[in-house]
């Protein structure tokens, strides 16, 4: 009997014991950190796994939203940061947290291998690059046939006549994939004038302009419009859902921003936040992006995806972030001013 | 005479006896702590949060020039140093409004050098003098006071940033541009449009329902509710399946595109509809029928007695309902978004000036700008609904309506139609929400609720909001019927019982946007105590709760004014304490109206996109704001999937409701009976 | 006076003493300085017109709202500051307040429930107090289900529950129907006496006052006009206002002449000793009972008088007759009444032996006893 007892009670001290040991264990190893990002919902499991299997120790937490909400709540928690690193926002946005002091200068181990374009030219970078996000046209051909339209190939075939009300965009005063376009085709067209002119004529062909960059070619792909002014990962996305679509990459160029990742200043896990940091720019970080994105940061990597045009990285224009966030506000205040207002007189 | 004769009364002259200071009761005490706590909840999540936005309009940012020194060496040594204010005093390039800015302002600083070419070997250094702002480098943050020394070809790199003060800057911004004051007339044309067709329209349904025989009554009414049970985004995708350029019958609209007032208007009614035949159902269920005996005696015309008769008497409810579909339709901002295309309004610009351009000073400006129009309104519909309350008399005698056969066939056919846009614009999102890919695979299937790949937050957020309603639910009548009670039956405290009841009914003119905005300033706050909850369910809990507080307080007080006045006095003779009266009777008896407060608060805290778009985290995602989101990103599909998650969610909350209150009333409620 | 109604004890007791209870709503004075002893075991009536302050008297008195200075004083305890849980009365309001969800037994047992008893204790309490209001079958009814005058009762039975040292009825028959009402006045009344509780109960209905009370509170304007049983309310009124309020009283002016008369016109009357100046105008009012027919006119109405002793007898016209019942109302003129008229009650044996009729002259005595003078500006 009081053996029995005896055995017993120390079988409960033992699970008691193993109970209390093993959450307390992998507390300890466990470093959770809450990563803001604007990246697709259905790739942030897929990207947590792979950056898991080379370190278990470090949980992300995922704070996902889109790019102008992300942006906004990092602005908004400026004097009281919640996020510890940034994994996945675009670059304009970095910027602007940048001369806002927000984020801490690192250099990630192996930076060197990436493309130029794709780590801030700081000293000490603030943020690196990790794949590119490129404007292009999003063409459905069965409702475009229906309206006898022509496929166009450049930009400036967009201000054809024909295209009068088949065209959709984004507003770039609510949607980073809008500021993008227009930047490029100032960038293209010409800053002081060009570009304007160039915007002035299509805007007669627009028939709305969206909050959101990825609706012109999702509502393209639905055959709510022809054309829409989207950008080439959604439109991929959405021909291999079985839409009608052709994504036509304009003969000119096409803007672009990137998807970059970033420490948050003052973070107390500055450890961890650097180990992930370096790891999203490792040649597999690089790899898990090309499921998605055709263009990455460091080169050589990117095999095509399926669906996406060949000829992306050839047109990608030289892009100045730094002018275009410099300018950001005096463009969108133009821009306000010229097609905002008016744009209900049809 | 004996001992009962007049006594002796004390010798004049009378003097006063000395003043008496009340000693308050333990139940006084118990109940003033109760009444301060609610107004402290009231302010911290209602004063302070839109003190805190008001303020935050008024925060202005521009380019000091005076604070910025230059030196320039042409190779000929360093110039005296010259402030960048005398350089644009000589060239006289900008004016004090020109370098008016917002908190992301920049300007270049080559645009004081006229004759600069990044080309020439000029060396250019720029220094601050104090430390209240900032230059950038590129996009590198300058903030010392030092010399920093630039070669031409950088030196067009270097922007100044502003600095912050007070003033009114911003609301001359908004004001000299254009596209933005333009939304306060779009704001309240579309409103006003919305308004005389839906009181309209409603106003023809409550007729039909109060002075008609036809049949299907009962139906009638549920259809009619259902608009409730939706998010207001919800039609702007049905608008779009049904009249979009795939549209199911856009032939109806001769060309005319849904993107714009059309489909603003559109929705509006069909989310307002509800809201405004309640009031005129009321209004009209109070008119008395000994007035239509008198119209029949004095041979008046049906057509006559109407305009006599049923208008005047229904005017107040007319007017209420005006000033709240006025009220609902300026403040939503979902249907907009999702239908208003370019066409501005005042909520929308509030979410593109905050999450499109960052700007928190002029989101907070066109919160203020659209507080204004809303205030109005609802002051008008108090003062209005204050009328009503007086003129209806106690001894008028319900209309009972007579058959009549056209009528009555006319009734039936115009609810009908009624009904069909209600029901058809609900069918076609369930349609939509099970089409594999519309309209090119117009197989169904349930594919797009599969909502794990999209934005918005997946399933999560359906769960997410189950809970926030179910929380909100129960804080909110916890806290509501708690502070209408201690407001109702407190003695004495008059001014703090008025300033509660302002607080109460303030939440009913504050805009969803402007509260959700109010409450990232205040509570996101490093300095707030309060900060802990940011992000957190408990603050999406708090923003709904008060959000919807003044219906909520108003059916409490309904109810409580009900009771007898003087239980407390009875109960304070018996020796009983408040909370024993409150528990056995107050409660009990009050259980229908506390049941109808959390199902009100369930179903809109299910529905209500605006005051959480700005609060809500990852770990808090909502199912309002997954449709806002899905159909933002394009998916529209499953946006109308989920939201059809949120009716059939409501649909079954009300379905409950309805179970626990017959149960409830047959336990509790039996004495009603009698 | 013989008819008085002694307090239940032999040596009264003062059981509620107040002192110059004044009660300000902001400017308002809603009573004046009252001051006020009751007795133990006594059913004393506020009676006044509405908004005289009586119900202000009373809640004072509860402390539902705590007069502005005074004090109270109950059993020898001063109360005066004490929230109304930590005084020792039961009330019974216009409304009755009755717990709607509750039974009449759990309304009863309501101010029991938390005083330690056991619940058989309780119940036979509850059982007690239904026997005492006559309801012992409607325990398990809901208010609802009663009629107003067992609801009252119910209300009633709940206040004497705990057994209360005083007893507050804030007009608890106004909302009931007369026959109703002038049943329960009996029945609370015996009740009260069987218990000998002290009553104060508030009315604005003088028959109510009259028939219950042992003594009444006659106010007016926030001040006690009166104080005193129902018979020298009724026979002995100190002020005009009192002598109007209750009861029917007739009011002619006149012009004082001596301590112990007044002259109409020119008809000098012996009147009850007053404390008025000679020469002062007047108010003279008699009871229209206290007139007495003494049979056809000698002279024909409207002779004048020479200013000598008429004994009080005056000959007058009869103008009006109108017939209430029990007895003829006659409205009777002078001309030394100038407008005014008098209205005498007269029974219908008077009439019919005295043939009077419309239009004839008839001799009056208004008897010197009952004839009262008020200053003038006293209204």
């Amino acid at each position: 009997m009081l053996k029995k007892l005896t055995r017993s009670s120390l079988l409960v001290a033992c699970a008691a014991a193993v109970t209390m040991l093993v959450p307390a264990q992998s507390a300890l190893a466990a470093t959770e950190l809450t990563v803001y990002t604007a990246v697709e919902a259905e790739d942030l499991a897929r990207y947590a796994e792979t950056f898991n299997q080379d370190h278990p120790d470090i949980e992300i937490k995922w704070v996902r939203d889109s790019t102008g909400i992300v942006t906004a709540k990092l602005l908004a928690e400026k004097n009281n940061p919640q996020a510890d690193v940034i994994w996945g926002l675009a670059a304009t946005s970095l910027l602007l947290m940048k001369s806002e002091g927000m984020l801490e200068p690192y250099k990630p181990k192996g930076v060197e291998k990436l493309d130029k374009k794709f780590v801030d030219k700081g000293a000490v970078p603030t943020w690196v690059g990790m794949d590119a996000w490129v404007a292009s046209v999003c063409y459905n051909t069965v409702e475009a046939a229906k309206h006898g339209l022509e496929p166009p190939k450049t930009w400036r075939d967009l201000l054809k006549p024909m295209y009068k009300g088949h065209l959709i965009m984004p507003n770039p005063n609510s949607s980073g994939t809008g500021f993008l376009d227009v930047s490029s085709w100032l960038q293209m067209f010409g800053k002081k004038s060009g570009g304007w002119e160039f915007m002035d004529r299509l805007h007669k062909n627009i028939a709305r302009y969206t909050h959101s960059g990825s609706k012109p070619c999702k509502l393209a792909a639905a055959g709510e419009i022809p054309i829409g002014i989207s950008f080439a990962f959604r439109g991929a996305k959405s021909k291999a859902q079985g839409a009608p679509l052709e994504i036509i990459v304009p003969a000119e160029g096409v803007g672009w921003d990137m998807e970059a990742t970033a420490i948050v200043a003052g973070t107390s896990k500055l450890e961890a936040a650097r180990t992930l940091v370096d790891w999203s720019i490792t040649r597999k970080a690089n790899e898990m992006y090309n499921t998605g994105y055709a263009v990455v940061a460091m080169p050589g990597v990117a095999k095509p995806v399926e669906h996406f045009p060949p000829n992306l990285l050839e047109k990608m224009i030289d892009n100045d972030f730094e002018w275009a966030a410099n300018n950001r506000k005096a463009i969108l205040a133009e821009w306000l001013k010229r097609y905002d207002s008016k744009s209900e007189a049809k | 005479m004996n001992q009962a004769s007049p006594i002796e009364l004390p010798a004049a002259p009378l003097a006063d006896a000395p003043l008496i200071k009340p000693k308050t009761s333990k139940d006084d005490r118990i109940m003033v702590g109760f009444i301060l706590m609610i107004s402290l909840y009231l302010l911290i999540t209602l004063a302070f949060p839109l003190y805190a936005m008001l303020s935050k309009s008024f925060s202005t940012f521009s380019f000091d020039l005076t604070n910025f020194e230059f030196q320039v060496n042409s190779g000929d040594g360093w110039s005296a140093a010259v402030s960048a204010d005398s350089l644009n005093r000589e060239l006289g390039k900008y004016t004090a409004d020109d370098l008016a800015t917002s908190s992301d302002g920049r300007l270049g600083v080559t645009d004081f050098f006229p004759d600069f070419s990044f080309r020439s070997p000029t060396l250019y250094r720029i220094r601050q003098i104090q430390l209240d702002s900032s230059f950038l480098f590129g996009s590198e943050r300058v903030a010392d006071t030092e010399w920093h020394e630039y070669g031409s070809n950088d030196f067009r790199r270097v922007v100044i940033r502003p600095s912050s003060s007070t003033g009114l800057a911003n609301y001359r911004s908004y004001f000299s541009t254009p596209a933005l004051f333009r939304s306060i007339e779009n704001s309240l044309l579309i409103a006003a449009i919305s308004t005389i067709i839906t009181v309209s329209l409603a106003f023809g349904f409550a007729y039909a329902l109060n002075r008609s025989t036809m049949r299907f009554k009962g139906i009638f009414r549920l259809i009619a509710m259902i608009p409730i049970l939706v998010p207001s985004l919800l039609p702007g995708i049905a608008l779009v399946y049904l009249f979009g350029n795939q549209g199911m019958i856009r032939g109806l609209l001769f060309g005319e595109s849904i993107y714009g007032p059309i489909g603003i208007v559109m929705g509006s009614v069909f989310f307002t509809f509800p809201h405004a035949l309640i009031i005129i159902t009321t209004a009209l269920g109070i008119s008395d029928a000994r007035l239509y005996e008198a119209a029949i005696a004095l041979r008046a015309s049906r057509w006559k007695t109407f305009w006599t008769v049923t208008i005047p008497s229904a005017r107040y409810g007319l007017i209420s309902a005006a000033f709240v579909v006025f009220n609902l339709v300026i403040t939503d901002f979902g249907l907009p978004k999702v239908i208003g295309g370019q066409y501005n309004m005042l909520a929308v610009d509030i979410y593109k000036q905050v999450i499109g351009q960052q700007n928190f000073e002029m989101g907070a400006v066109v919160s203020v700008v659209l507080l204004i129009p809303a205030l109005f309104a609802f002051s008008i519909d108090r003062f209005v609904q204050k009328k009503q309350v007086a003129s209806v008399s106690a001894r008028s005698v319900p209309y009972e309506p007579k058959p009549h056969r056209q009528f009555d066939w006319i009734c039936l056919g115009y609810c009908s139609a009624v009904a069909i846009f209600i029901v058809g614009l609900i069918a076609v999102c369930q349609y939509a929400a099970l089409i594999k890919f519309w309209p090119y695979n117009l197989s169904l299937g349930l594919s797009n609720y599969n909502f794990e790949v999209m934005d918005g937050g997946g399933w999560d957020s359906y769960w997410n909001s189950i809970q926030l309603a179910f929380y909100t639910a129960i804080v909110g009548t916890l806290v509501v019927f708690t502070g209408s009670y201690m407001v109702e039956k407190i003695n004495g405290f008059a001014t703090t019982r008025s300033a509660f009841q302002f607080l109460a009914m303030m939440p009913m003119a504050i805009p969803g946007m402007v509260l959700g905005l109010a409450y990232i300033f205040f509570f996101n706050d490093p300095a707030n105590p309060l900060n802990s909850i940011y992000a957190t369910m408990g603050i999406l809990v708090i923003c709904t709760v008060t959000h919807f507080y003044t219906v909520s307080h108003l059916t409490a007080v309904t109810a409580l004014k009900q009771m007898d006045r003087e239980f407390e006095a009875v109960a304070a003779s018996l020796k009983q304490p408040f909370h024993r009266l409150f528990s056995r009777v107050t409660v009990p008896v009050c259980l229908p109206s506390i049941l109808d407060i959390s199902i009100y608060l369930f179903v809109n805290a299910m529905t209500t996109v605006s005051a959480v778009i700005f609060l809500y985290s990852p770990d808090t995602t909502l199912a309002s704001v997954a449709v806002l989101n899905m159909d933002d990103a394009g998916d529209v599909a499953p946006a109308a999937a989920m939201g059809m998650m949120i009716f059939y969610t409501n649909v079954i909350a009300r379905l409950l409701h309805l179970f626990i209150t017959r149960k409830v009333v047959r336990t509790t409620q039996a004495w009603r009976k009698l | 006076m013989t008819e008085s109604i002694a307090p239940a004890a032999q040596t009264p007791r003062v059981y509620l003493r107040i002192d110059r209870l004044t009660k300000k709503f902001g400017a308002f004075v809603a009573l004046d300085r009252v001051s006020l002893e009751v007795f133990e075991g006594e059913f004393i009536c506020f009676l006044g017109p509405s908004g005289c302050g009586k119900t202000t008297f009373l809640r004072a008195i509860a402390g539902l709202d705590i007069q502005t200075s005074g004090s109270v004083e109950q059993d020898g305890l001063d109360i005066s500051a004490l929230p109304p849980a930590e005084r020792d009365f039961g009330i019974v309001f216009q409304s009755y307040a009755l717990f709607p969800n509750l039974t009449s037994e759990r309304n009863i047992a309501f101010g029991l429930e938390n005083q330690k008893l056991g619940k058989a204790k309780i119940t036979a309490r509850v059982a007690e107090l239904l026997e005492l209001v006559g309801l012992p079958e409607q325990g398990d009814k809901y208010p609802a289900q009663l009629s107003g005058g067992q609801q009252q009762r119910i209300a009633l039975a709940r206040a004497l529950a705990t057994s209360p040292g005083l007893l507050l009825l804030d007009e608890p028959l106004s909302a009931l129907d007369a026959k109703v009402r002038g049943h329960l006045r009996h029945e609370m009344k015996l009740l009260q006496r069987r218990l000998g509780v002290t009553t104060v109960m508030v009315t604005h209905d003088q028959e109510e006052a009259l028939t219950m009370a042992d003594r009444i509170v006659v106010m007016n304007q926030g001040v006690i006009e009166q104080v005193g049983t129902p018979t020298e309310i009724y026979r002995e009124p100190d002020t005009l206002f009192v002598a109007d309020f209750i009861g029917e009283m007739n009011q002619v002016k006149g012009r004082v002449e001596s301590e112990t008369s007044v002259s109409i016109g020119d008809i000098r009357l012996a009147s009850r000793p007053h404390k008025l100046a000679q020469g002062a105008s007047a108010v003279v009012a008699i009871r229209p009972e206290d007139i007495i027919p003494h049979g056809a006119g000698a002279r024909s109405a409207g002779t004048t008088e020479t200013m000598a002793d008429t004994g009080n007898t005056l000959d007058m016209q009869i103008e009006n007759m109108e017939f209430l019942g029990s007895f003829w109302r006659v409205s009777l003129w002078h001309p030394g009444f100038g407008d005014d008229r008098l209205r005498a009650d007269m029974s219908i044996n008077a009439m019919r032996r005295l043939s009077i009729e419309e239009g004839s002259s008839i001799q009056v005595e208004l008897p010197a006893d009952r004839l009262w003078v008020f200053a003038s500006e006293s209204r």
